[in-house]
């Protein structure tokens, strides 16, 4: 089964990379954009199967490598 | 002294560092690959150098922190071994929770290259000895993802313990808001763990190291090291 | 006996011909060749090695006219990069090569695997890389999609250059509408091997294992080498899924791979896989070394499921290699690649056959004869037409609008010269620790060669990029041999030896004459060139079909020279210092025709351009370099795109220091003398100019004092005061303004 890990920047940790899209946004006519933040997507192929498991699995992923709780925080979910 | 410098896939400035290494101490110091679980017996300095180690995918320094050498460079250093992270190596020692902090995407969203200047907030640490305190020297940085973050109490504790070890100036001495290129919170271009033997810092000294090539600023640096342990 | 390949239907396979980019009678020859025809894989093949790209069809004829020994040169045109003697039993190996029509599609990714590619050009021969310069040309910034191509080109540059640890040390940048639809990406690679241990690609040893190496095989850029091949139109942004990603990482992983195993005796032969990937590679090592190649498709390591022989031997799949080990020798090969984490697959050997034949899935996908695929390769000599001549310009007849001041704010800060800061800024130039001279610092960037210093010298490489398009397209043949005097000259004003050099030849569409006479008279201006100056070509690529909707760029031989320093500590640079005599070398006569002067202040871009006296080019040069190797000379710089008062203000900008200068020469209008673009000159600056006349009085190299630094400003004897701050202003504001994230 597949489990997709999002990574995002935590409240509070500049994130240029969101307020130049943003900005950039704006300045091509969307009107009325708050706050971007951008963040990024890991897709896993996991051969386990019960889906309890599987995102208790990439959870560990997530917090031992795929994201800096210092400054990331990530949510999963798996289908 | 004996250093040994560690190499990662993707490692680029291990030629500089090992240059400047022995500059300082008359031989050129081995390396070590990331694969192997052990440090040599005897080390005083092991030395994470620049590079894109991984292609500085996921985040810069992430995977290295979790390569097999790395336990053995956590042990070392609760040992009370020396070690010096210069820039992925800087990132790397943030990825592996040797130092606080993580090391963000330039303010500017784009790689720097160019001359920095840093002033030596502590000159009585085996890093800076060879500098006075308040001294500014010149070095090269390069890099994507300099921009150092740590929260406000964090930097409030670093601060209060005097674990800044080099700041981004001017050549003047002066720390702006302009001498901070990448956007480091507080201006912090070197940092230090509590025992003062692990440094982290994002510019290159080992490219400052020859009066033939580009000037000796960075010197004093490695003749620190070099000096403390010939004294040991 | 091998199964002949299934045959593609014969209408089908002439269809399919066609849309390859095979000519009719290119066709013919293949059906000849065959004796019947070709399968899917066959005509593939037939394509890209018949391609322009991989045939040099139209521009070979011409190729030849250019001179490549001296007897520093070690292996010259028709190795993947040119090799020279630099001493200390060293050899540098450099090349430069286009990735225009890639980087117009997708900038980043099409200038990052053109650096990618001409790294391992050179590292496949066994050198490490020591630098990487780049020639690029732009259209206007306000151009359609321009800002995103440049903003892309230099990211793709940097990032890929700055991980795989290669300084990026210099090159240069033009800027003209011509390039609007086709801008031009020419990426050079210098690097440094032992010169007894030269890797060559010619396969010898029937029997011997044929090894691949390096990142797996994906359906990236298949017909890459044919789209290189063909004028742009307006769909060209549809053929965007065939861009291939480069990997740097896997790159630096590749290059320290390979040279570990290049310190062992197991290689044979090796080559780089670009252009035409598995196909280019394997043809031409084969070729080369007159064996046959049997190749087992099933074996290639593959990133996606289900790729067919077709597409499989022409993916241009980045980061790649082909080599030939000796026999027994794989196991050690592959635990050297499988320590780099490479993928490391025997895929097929030689034969003593002749032909290439390619197996997949049991079986037979091709069976060419090699021989008559390199020989019955079809070569053009294409009708060419003469560029018609430009008159030469009376400077008197050309009133100045603004006087000198207004005119030298306006230079600085105009496109072709402003200040290439933002730029390089993105380039890493220091890794490795060798640089002395990094990009702004001097004509010429200076790399000290690490393995001359581990030998006790101090060896150091002087390395260039220099064109000037407008000359070219005014005069193709007086622009090439500019294009090449400049390269000297850059070399010579850090005080370099110069050596060779390599070109990449970017042109519109050789088909219309026009065109091909641009080319053939460029040829015969380098050839000139490099002959009166000992500068031998030692490596190429050419681009041809550099158009857009009819439209071609400016013809552009942009060359690549390398020079070499006996001690690094001998450079010098281009940095003014107070308390110095400035002394120009070489004959000011005010020449206008072609200048950025004519073109920026008086809105003409007409005239001949500046004609190269190659005797007197030699003489100026050659006593310029003597005089620096004395010591005496604190700074130097070559004249050229904005002549004199430009090139003071260069020198001024860089060492934040002023000068006071004579005035003009009586006899030329003032502007003229300021602005003129006369070939062949420098200016020096040394403590006291009276040995330096006197010396170039005795060496008949005409020679004049211009003044003296100091101050802060250029102060004019005829009046106006220039502060080099505030030129400083104008210089540096430019590009950055431009490129600001709006």
């Amino acid at each position: 089964m597949k489990a997709f890990v999002t990574v995002m920047p935590k409240a509070g940790v500049l994130d240029p990379q969101g307020k130049a899209i943003g900005h950039a946004l704006t300045g091509l006519g969307f009107a009325g954009i708050g706050e971007v933040r951008a963040g990024k997507v890991i897709e896993l192929e996991l051969a386990e199967t019960d889906p309890v498991k599987a995102k208790a699995a990439a959870e560990e992923m997530a917090r031992k490598l795929l994201a800096n709780t210092v400054i990331e925080s990530f949510s999963v979910t798996v289908g | 002294m004996k250093a040994a410098i560690i190499l990662f896939p993707g490692t680029n400035r291990e030629r500089d560092m090992a240059l400047a290494l022995q500059r300082a101490t008359g031989h050129r110091p081995p390396l070590l690959w990331h694969r192997d679980t052990e440090l040599p017996a005897g080390l005083d300095l092991v030395v994470l150098p620049g590079g894109f180690s991984y292609g500085d995918y996921l985040r810069c320094g992430a995977m290295a922190a979790q390569s097999p050498i790395m336990r053995a460079v956590k042990e070392f250093a609760a040992r009370g071994g020396h070690v010096l992270g210069v820039c992925n190596g800087f990132q790397m020692l943030a990825e592996a929770g040797l130092l606080p902090g993580a090391l963000l995407r330039n303010a500017s969203l784009r790689f720097l290259s160019m001359d920095c200047h840093m002033r030596v907030e502590r000159a009585d640490t085996p890093f800076t000895g060879r500098f006075q305190r308040g001294q500014v020297f010149r070095a090269t940085m390069a890099h994507g993802d300099g921009n150092y973050f740590a929260d406000a109490a964090t930097l409030d504790r670093l601060e209060g313990e005097g674990l800044v070890a080099l700041r981004y100036a001017t050549p003047q001495g002066e720390v702006t808001a302009a001498a901070n290129r990448n956007g480091s919170a507080r201006n912090i271009a070197g940092l230090l763990s509590p025992n003062l033997r692990v440094l982290g810092l994002m510019p290159h000294p080992e490219n400052q190291v020859d009066p033939e090539i580009d000037g000796t600023d960075g010197l004093p640096l490695f003749e620190s090291l070099a000096e403390s342990f010939a004294a040991a | 006996m091998t199964q002949p390949p299934a045959p593609l239907p014969p209408e089908r396979a002439a269809q399919l011909a066609a849309e390859f980019g095979l000519k009719p009678d290119e066709y013919e020859r293949v059906l000849a060749i065959l004796g019947r025809a070709p399968s899917l894989t066959e005509l593939g093949v037939f394509s890209v090695m018949w391609s322009e790209h991989c045939s040099y069809k139209s521009s070979r004829v011409w190729l030849r006219g250019l001179p490549t020994k001296a007897p520093w040169v070690i292996h010259g045109p028709g190795e993947n990069a040119g090799v020279i003697d630099i001493g200390d039993g060293l050899a540098a190996i450099f090349k430069m090569e286009s990735h225009n029509h890639p980087s117009f599609i997708e900038p980043y990714q099409g200038a990052a695997t053109g650096v990618g590619g001409i790294l391992r050009d050179v590292f496949t021969m066994g050198a490490r890389p020591i630098a990487n310069l780049n020639a690029l040309r732009f259209g206007l910034p306000e151009a359609p999609r321009m800002k995103r191509v440049i903003d892309g080109v230099v990211r793709g540059i940097g990032g890929y250059g700055n991980c795989v640890g290669v300084p990026t040390v210099g090159g240069e940048v033009n800027f003209h509408p011509a390039y609007n639809g086709n801008p031009l990406v020419n990426a050079m690679t210098v690097g440094i091997a032992p010169k007894d241990r030269i890797f060559l690609s010619a396969a010898a040893g029937i029997g011997n294992p044929v090894v691949y190496v390096g990142s797996k095989t994906g359906r990236d850029g298949i017909h890459g080498a044919t789209m290189a091949s063909a004028e742009f139109s307006a769909d060209s942004e549809e053929k965007r899924p065939t861009v291939q990603i480069g990997d740097p990482f896997v790159e630096k992983l590749l290059i320290e791979a390979c040279l570990e195993l290049m310190a062992t005796d197991a290689i044979v032969a090796i080559q780089d896989m670009g252009a035409a990937g598995l196909t280019s590679s394997s043809v031409e090592m084969a070729g080369k070394g007159d064996v046959g190649i049997e190749l087992v498709l099933d074996d290639v390591p593959q990133r996606e499921a289900g790729m067919s022989a077709y597409e499989m031997m022409l993916s241009e799949s980045q980061e790649r290699m082909l080599m030939i080990l000796k026999p027994g020798r794989e196991a050690e090969a592959a635990a050297i690649f499988h320590k780099w984490e490479l993928d490391f697959a025997v895929i097929g050997h030689l034969t003593d056959t002749g032909r290439i034949v390619i197996r997949h899935r049991g079986q037979v996908e091709a069976d060419i004869p090699l021989a008559p695929l390199e020989s019955e390769a079809p070569l053009y000599r294409r009708p060419t037409a003469e560029t018609p001549k430009l008159p030469v310009l009376d400077a008197a007849s050309i009133p100045d609008p603004v006087g000198p001041e207004a005119a030298l704010g306006k230079l600085v800060g105009s496109l072709d010269l402003c200040s290439r800061r933002w730029i390089w800024d993105q380039y890493d130039s220091m890794v490795g620790g060798q640089t002395a001279r990094r990009p702004g610092a001097a004509d010429a960037a200076v790399v000290r060669v690490e393995e001359s210093l581990e030998k006790g010298g101090a060896r150091a490489l002087a390395m260039t990029t220099d064109c000037t398009p407008r000359y070219c397209a005014a005069d193709p043949e007086e622009g090439g041999k500019q294009a090449v005097a400049e390269a000297w000259r850059n070399l010579t004003a850090v005080g370099a030896r110069p050596l060779a050099i390599t070109d990449n030849m970017n042109f519109g569409n050789p088909e219309k004459p026009e065109i091909m006479g641009q080319f053939a008279a460029a040829i015969r201006g380098m050839a000139a060139a490099c002959t009166a100056l000992d500068f031998p070509v030692v490596s190429g690529n050419v681009s041809l079909y550099n158009e857009t909707e009819g439209r071609a760029i400016l013809p552009t031989p942009a060359i690549g020279g390398v020079g070499v320093l006996e001690k690094v500590g001998q450079a010098v640079g281009l940095s003014l210092a107070p308390g110095l005599d400035l002394v120009v070398i070489g004959e000011t006569k005010g020449w206008l025709g072609q200048s950025l002067w004519l073109r920026e202040i008086a809105g003409r871009e007409d005239g001949a351009p500046p004609p190269v006296d190659l005797a007197a080019e030699r003489r100026n040069g050659d006593f310029v370099r003597a005089r620096i190797l004395t010591g005496e000379v604190r700074a130097c710089h070559d004249l050229s795109d904005g002549g004199l008062l430009v090139g003071l203000a260069e020198m001024a900008m860089a060492g934040g220091c002023g000068a006071s200068l004579a005035p003009a020469l009586a006899g030329i209008p003032a502007h003229a003398f300021w602005f003129g673009e006369d070939q062949g000159r420098y200016v020096l600056a040394v403590a006291d100019a009276a040995a330096l006349l006197a010396a170039a009085a005795a060496a008949g190299v005409p020679a004049m004092k211009l003044g003296r630094s100091g101050g802060e400003a250029l102060a004019l004897a005829e009046g106006p005061s220039i502060s080099v701050a505030s030129l400083r202003v104008a210089h540096e504001a430019t590009l950055p303004a431009l490129m600001a994230e709006s």
